[in-house]
């Protein structure tokens, strides 16, 4: 060790011009790279700024609705939620998404979430609590909220009835029908409907089907924790005929009204800043 | 003590030390005057190594690393696919038959970031750092990093190219890496965003290949063609900060490449192939202090110089394991 330190105290030898321009050159250089690779990551964030990466998040997703920050910090990209979905709703975003590449979110109208799994299995799988484990129950989700966009195309309220496949035949979206199959999702395309009155949105809603199971004696999982406190949805009355879907403050927005919904574009959608107890967000 | 602080120097961009002359052991001092007496002639080196390239084992550790690069990242894939519980999730944070494991410099950005411990990242974080403590660190890189297989073949297309004077390979300084290391750290605690997640092809690919592909590896994919025309293995050697996580824990790790003089040529085809060449510097003549030498943590221990290596310079060896055996 001893020579090595008076080696080092010692003064270095001159460096040749030729060798101090290399030094230069590779110094310039490497300063490029370095701009180069900050402004890499820097348009990370830009995506942020044309919120490109507002998406419906999977339950217990750790937001401050619109202000993502620290579900983007918490999430490490690694899809285990993706993984354990039985109904597959959950994708990972791209690059498009800039510092939210890899994170998960749910494209409703193509597939909600429909709790079919029970125990919210995507927020037991992430490992760092970008889905807070501090939800133990589908209804304490706080995804978004419902709201009827388009009353004028929805069925009920024009007062009509519906019947038939509720997204068509080549629709490949996945619900759990209790009476089909308890345990096992099978294709919205493969059960259809033939209704009087169109009241898709609250017959599919996870929370009102929860409701019926424990007003029947019979909560899901045998578990009354289950049971969901509120009401998301209901038909209220209307004058001159037909039924007006109205949102209540027990939705949790999971997006299975905007699936189910048979027009196109769909006449309920999910707002993804605003929920059920925080009314409105900035 | 001295392979700390020269793996560290080295890893942070250092130039290797070089030794004086009293730096060097006797031994190594009546070795190379040896070596200087008993000149080899170029006819007895090209036997020896004409012998070498013909040799079975020539790509044994190669092979061997390429065959546990695959398998690691087709697990992903089959856990997803066929849904059984082997491995789940991605590169930057798995389950292993239900063990929590988390990619090291991935779960540093999410505490940077969030700046919670969630007792599962932590089991996560602490497995993997035991788990490379025992592998060797930045055996990360050539042995499970999926971006490493590829820029390996986009390394030999570089150099198909270079020959031909159809790429260049312009050199950075490697402390740029280390300054790089520094600013994620810095940028992630300031801005509270996995910034370096972004541009992960580690990431990146491990996602693309078990969930599908994606417009991101269209970044993968400009990366490689930066390396191939650009500058040779650029990513890993000047910027990546995985590599350095890794490097960090590798200055603790027992497996090591070793490096013996007695029988080594000095021609330098180690340094040839060697993704992070400055570590083989003690291959040079006259760099050697002692008999044996490790190789410094910037090693991935890949293995390519232990393969080319004509003498069997180079060896794997766990220090310590001889004295307990
Ligand atoms: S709660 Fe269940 S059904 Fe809903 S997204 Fe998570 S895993 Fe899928
Ligand atoms: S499991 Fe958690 S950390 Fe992993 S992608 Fe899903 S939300 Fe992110
Ligand atoms: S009203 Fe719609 S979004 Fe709300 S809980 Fe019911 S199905 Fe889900
Ligand atoms: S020193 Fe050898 S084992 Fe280490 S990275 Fe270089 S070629 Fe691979």
């Amino acid at each position: 060790m001893s020579p090595e330190q008076t080696k080092a105290t010692s003064p270095r030898p001159a460096l040749s011009p030729k060798r101090r321009e290399q030094n230069r050159r590779e110094f310039i250089r490497t300063s490029i790279l370095g701009i180069g690779v900050l402004g890499a990551t820097l348009a990370g964030l830009l995506p942020l700024a044309g919120q490109a990466n507002a998406r419906l998040r999977p339950p217990g997703a750790i937001k401050d609705r619109l202000q993502e920050q620290e579900f983007l910090a918490a999430c490490i990209k690694c899809g285990q939620c993706v993984q354990v979905c039985p109904v597959e709703a959950i994708r990972l975003a791209d690059l498009t998404d800039g510092v939210g590449v890899g994170t998960p979110f749910i494209q409703a109208r193509d597939q909600a979430c429909d709790f079919s799994c029970d125990g919210l299995q995507c927020v037991l799988a992430c490992p760092t609590g970008a889905l807070t484990h501090d939800i133990n129950y589908p209804s304490q989700a706080r995804m978004g909220l419902a709201r009827l966009a388009r009353p004028e195309s929805c069925l009920a309220v024009r007062g009509q009835g519906f019947r038939g496949q509720a997204r068509g035949a080549d629709f490949s979206g996945l619900l759990r029908y209790e009476a089909v199959n308890r345990w096992l999702p099978i294709p919205v395309a493969d059960h259809p409907y033939d209704l009087e009155l169109c009241d898709l949105c609250l017959r599919q809603c996870p929370i009102e089907i929860r409701l019926a199971q424990c007003a029947a004696g019979t909560p899901p999982s045998g578990d009354a924790n289950q049971c969901p406190p509120r009401s998301a949805i209901r038909l209220g009355a209307q004058a001159g005929g037909g039924a007006l879907p109205l949102v209540l403050d027990g939705c949790v927005g999971c997006g299975v009204c905007e699936m189910i919904c048979p027009v196109d574009p769909a006449a309920i959608v999910i707002d993804i800043d605003r929920v059920a107890d925080a009314a409105q967000v900035g | 003590m001295n392979y700390v602080i020269e793996s560290l120097r080295q890893l942070m961009g250092l130039d290797p030390s070089k030794p004086g002359p009293e730096d060097r052991r006797p031994e190594v001092v009546t070795l190379m005057a040896e070596k200087r007496r008993d000149k080899l002639t170029r006819e007895m080196l090209h036997a020896v190594e004409a012998g070498r390239a013909q040799a079975a084992d020539r790509h044994k550790w190669r092979n061997r690393r390429w065959a546990t690069l695959i398998t690691v990242n087709l697990l992903f894939v089959v856990s997803y696919y066929l849904d059984v519980q082997l491995l789940e999730g991605a590169m930057t944070a798995s389950r292993f038959v239900g063990f929590h494991l988390a990619d090291l410099n991935s779960a540093l950005q999410v505490m940077l970031a969030y700046q919670h411990l969630v007792l599962n990242l932590v089991i996560g974080t602490v497995t993997v750092f035991i788990l490379w403590l025992l592998l060797g660190g930045r055996t990360f890189c050539s042995w499970a990093c999926p971006y490493h297989l590829l820029a390996e073949w986009a390394e030999k297309l570089h150099l198909w190219l270079a020959k031909r004077k159809w790429a260049r390979d312009i050199k950075f300084h490697r402390g740029g890496r280390t300054i790089f290391y520094l600013f994620f750290i810095i940028l992630t605690l300031v801005s509270g965003y996995t910034l370096f997640e972004t541009l992960s092809p580690t990431g990146i690919l491990s996602r693309a290949l078990i969930y599908g592909p994606g417009l991101a590896l269209i970044w993968v994919l400009a990366l490689l063609a930066f390396e191939v025309f650009v500058s040779r293995r650029a990513w890993c050697r000047y910027v990546c900060p995985i590599g350095v996580t890794y490097g960090l824990v590798g200055v603790l790790s027992p497996v090591r490449v070793q490096y013996r003089v007695q029988d080594c040529h000095h021609e330098g085809d180690c340094r040839a192939i060697c993704l992070v060449p400055h570590v083989l510097d003690v291959t040079i003549r006259g760099r050697a202090r002692a008999v044996t030498t490790d190789i410094g943590a910037d090693c991935t221990r890949c293995g390519l110089c232990v393969d080319i290596c004509p003498t069997n310079s180079l060896s794997f060896k766990v220090k310590g394991l001889d004295k307990v055996l």
